[in-house]
């Protein structure tokens, strides 16, 4: 059969000219293989490319922007800070504003893959909460030159208020009391898992020592025998739906897991926690860096970012915002956190490479334990 | 040479696919980050904690292989026999469930088996124990035996209908009861399905991740955890290269071994 095509083909073209299509056809895949992944070009001006957490705006803003501004708005989202870094470092993606966590920040910051937000353009940033932007100051943005603040949060313990009496939850040791064996939940992510053995025993979460990471990592692998699971974002469903009793979350999952089981509540440890912002940049290379203002400027509006409070339910660190809000939901402790809690709460620091590998070494350590 | 032309489109494919891929994998898994030569991360899969995520992963990929092997068999020798209709849509049931994303399939799993999940509440409706095997290695070693099953009763029920039914008969007119029918032609004649159905499952459930991750609650570490670990959150790509490369060498050790025995190639009639 194929054999009489084959005659049958080969009777009707010469086969210097079959063989020259197939090369052609050929190196025209490989070249649109390419263009798909070079395709680096500026594009058209009326465009501004975002490179954020998924799911991190709420799309009617996005489409609001657009209709306001006649801008186009090119969004790429990732899931982890680690998985943006490379595309930034490498130029893999051009962008004009992305949206790093604190560490990230100052990594970006410190490789030069930042440049300077000018604020005569952005003037929105009045409504930006002093402690927030003293937090930024403090650490990875000194003289806030690089960042302007768009989410904040802390992470704390969540309990069901049903299996565990309210108020017995007060400092991370109680997450080492045998009674909840089986019944917790930890977060699955590799500094913000070790933040809890550093804090139990008062130490920086940023603590480069190894002795310090040693003691943290040997109390967690002693509790791991407690912990019924590893869980990130599915850990407030499963508080919700009551297959564990307490767990280490977000402060911004509060609202959305107490209206659906309205028996859960949250605490800030006593011995402090991680707080985490979550910024707008933009990088060095951008193409388009008006629009990328004009985004940063839009997104700062209160209105705005009481839109998207209402999405994420992140703390949005828009005073301006938070006072448009039911004041239920204004004065909650466990959503806009009060100064004082968190005076023993640092955000993360990026560290280098030596000690993150440390961190990593014993991360591992840690994971792969079965005591 | 006309033939070879008509390869051409392939070959290029195969080379930006897989030759490129691989020339990168093995350049960061023997630089460290300045990119300067070292051994290094090779030599790190005998740190112990790699060590034990590798032992972990042959162990539970080992298992789950006999597991899929004992189930298969007997399976694809029913679907042999089986004069249900046309045979082929037996199979085509048989391969329906592959249609969906397998981590849609393990994600389900979760969810049954999760704690106060669907068999946890018949278990606790009929009385008897709770038995928890969410995060647990028995539940990532179901997950396996789930996924890669299929991967199994194909290339053995492809080799066993290859078998010529006047065999089977030549055997029982010398009097063979059916058990030695099975042990003495059968088994054997089906040995080179056996072996790819080996090489299919035993090589994805020793290299997975996702099914440890989603499974295993995150509280189980295989080596596919540790290698995921290396690229997505310890941004160490070369550590994770160099560890990959030393699953490169499992894998191809065992597909050389399992080769041999697999002479007529079942494994490509997938």
């Amino acid at each position: 059969m194929s054999g009489n095509m084959g005659k049958g083909l080969r009777g009707l073209v010469p086969r210097r000219i079959l063989l020259t299509i197939f090369i052609f056809g050929a190196l025209f895949l490989v070249l649109l293989f390419l263009g798909l992944f070079l395709d680096n070009g500026r594009g058209s001006e009326k465009e501004v490319r975002v490179y954020s957490y998924g799911d991190y705006v709420d799309p009617a803003v996005v489409e609001d922007f657009e209709k306001e501004t006649g801008i186009k708005v090119i969004l790429d989202t990732f899931d982890t800070n680690e998985e943006m870094y490379p595309v930034i470092k490498n130029h893999a993606g051009v962008y004009d504003v992305i949206c790093p966590s604190d560490y990230m920040v100052e990594r970006l910051r410190k490789e030069g893959l930042l440049q300077k937000i000018d604020y005569s353009k952005i003037p929105n940033v009045k409504y930006i909460g002093e402690r927030y932007l003293k937090i930024a100051d403090g650490s990875y943005d000194p003289g806030n030159q690089y960042s302007v603040p768009y989410q904040f949060g802390v992470a704390g313990i969540m309990y069901n208020t049903k299996k565990i009496p309210k108020g017995s939850i007060t400092s991370w040791s109680d997450l080492w009391n045998p009674k909840y064996r089986g019944k917790m939940l930890m977060q699955d992510s590799l500094r913000d898992t070790l933040m809890v053995g550093l804090k139990l025993h008062g130490h920086s979460l940023n603590s480069a020592r190894e002795a310090d990471l040693k003691e943290a990592v040997d109390s967690l692998i002693d509790q791991k025998k407690l912990v019924y699971k590893f869980a990130n974002d599915s850990a407030r469903d499963l508080l919700i739906g009551g297959s564990a009793d307490l767990g280490v979350v977000w402060n911004g999952e509060v609202l959305y897991s107490r209206d659906l089981n309205p028996d859960l509540d949250f605490v800030i440890p006593k011995e402090g926690t991680e707080l985490f912002v979550d910024n707008w940049c933009i990088p060095e290379n951008a193409f388009h860096k008006e629009n990328a203002e004009k985004w940063i400027n839009y997104l700062c509006r209160p209105e705005v970012a009481k839109k998207n409070f209402d999405y994420l339910t992140y703390t949005t660190p828009n005073e301006a915002a938070r006072k448009m809000l039911p004041a239920e939901v204004r004065n909650d402790p466990a959503i806009f956190v009060p100064s004082s809690a968190l005076e023993k709460s640092e955000v993360l620091r990026e560290l280098g490479s030596e000690a993150n590998d440390l961190y990593s070494r014993y991360w591992k350590m840690y994971k792969s334990s079965n005591k | 040479m006309k033939r070879q032309a008509f390869a051409l489109p392939f070959i290029l494919c195969l080379i930006a696919s897989t030759v490129i891929p691989m020339m990168m994998v093995a350049y960061y898994g023997f630089t460290d980050r300045s990119g300067s030569f070292t051994m290094a991360n090779i030599l790190s899969v005998f740190q112990p904690v790699h060590l034990k995520a590798l032992g972990l992963a042959l162990g539970l990929s080992l298992i789950s292989t006999v597991v899929c092997l004992l189930l298969a068999f007997p399976l694809a020798l029913i679907l042999r026999d089986s004069h249900l209709g046309r045979r082929g849509f037996i199979v085509f049931i048989f391969i329906l469930p592959m249609w969906m994303n397998f981590m849609l399939r393990t994600m389900a799993w979760q969810v049954i088996l999760e704690r106060d999940g669907i068999v946890d509440s018949l278990l606790n409706f009929i009385h008897l124990p709770h038995a928890q095997i969410i995060n647990t290695p028995a539940a990532i070693v179901l997950g396996m035996v789930y996924d890669f099953l299929p991967f199994m009763v194909l290339p053995i029920y492809n080799s066993l209908m290859k078998i010529d039914d006047s065999l089977i008969e030549a055997a029982r007119d010398l009097g063979a009861s059916s058990r030695k029918v099975i042990s003495s032609v059968l088994l054997p004649l089906s040995v080179p399905g056996i072996a790819s159905g080996i090489t299919m499952v035993f090589i994805p459930s020793l290299t997975t991740f996702v099914i440890s991750n989603i499974l295993g609650g995150g509280k189980i570490y295989l080596i596919g955890n540790i290698i995921e670990q290396e690229f997505t959150t310890s941004a160490n790509w070369n550590l994770g290269s160099g560890i990959s490369l030393v699953m490169m060498l499992f894998i191809l050790g065992s597909m050389a071994v399992l080769q041999r025995l697999d002479k007529s190639g079942e494994a490509e009639l997938l």
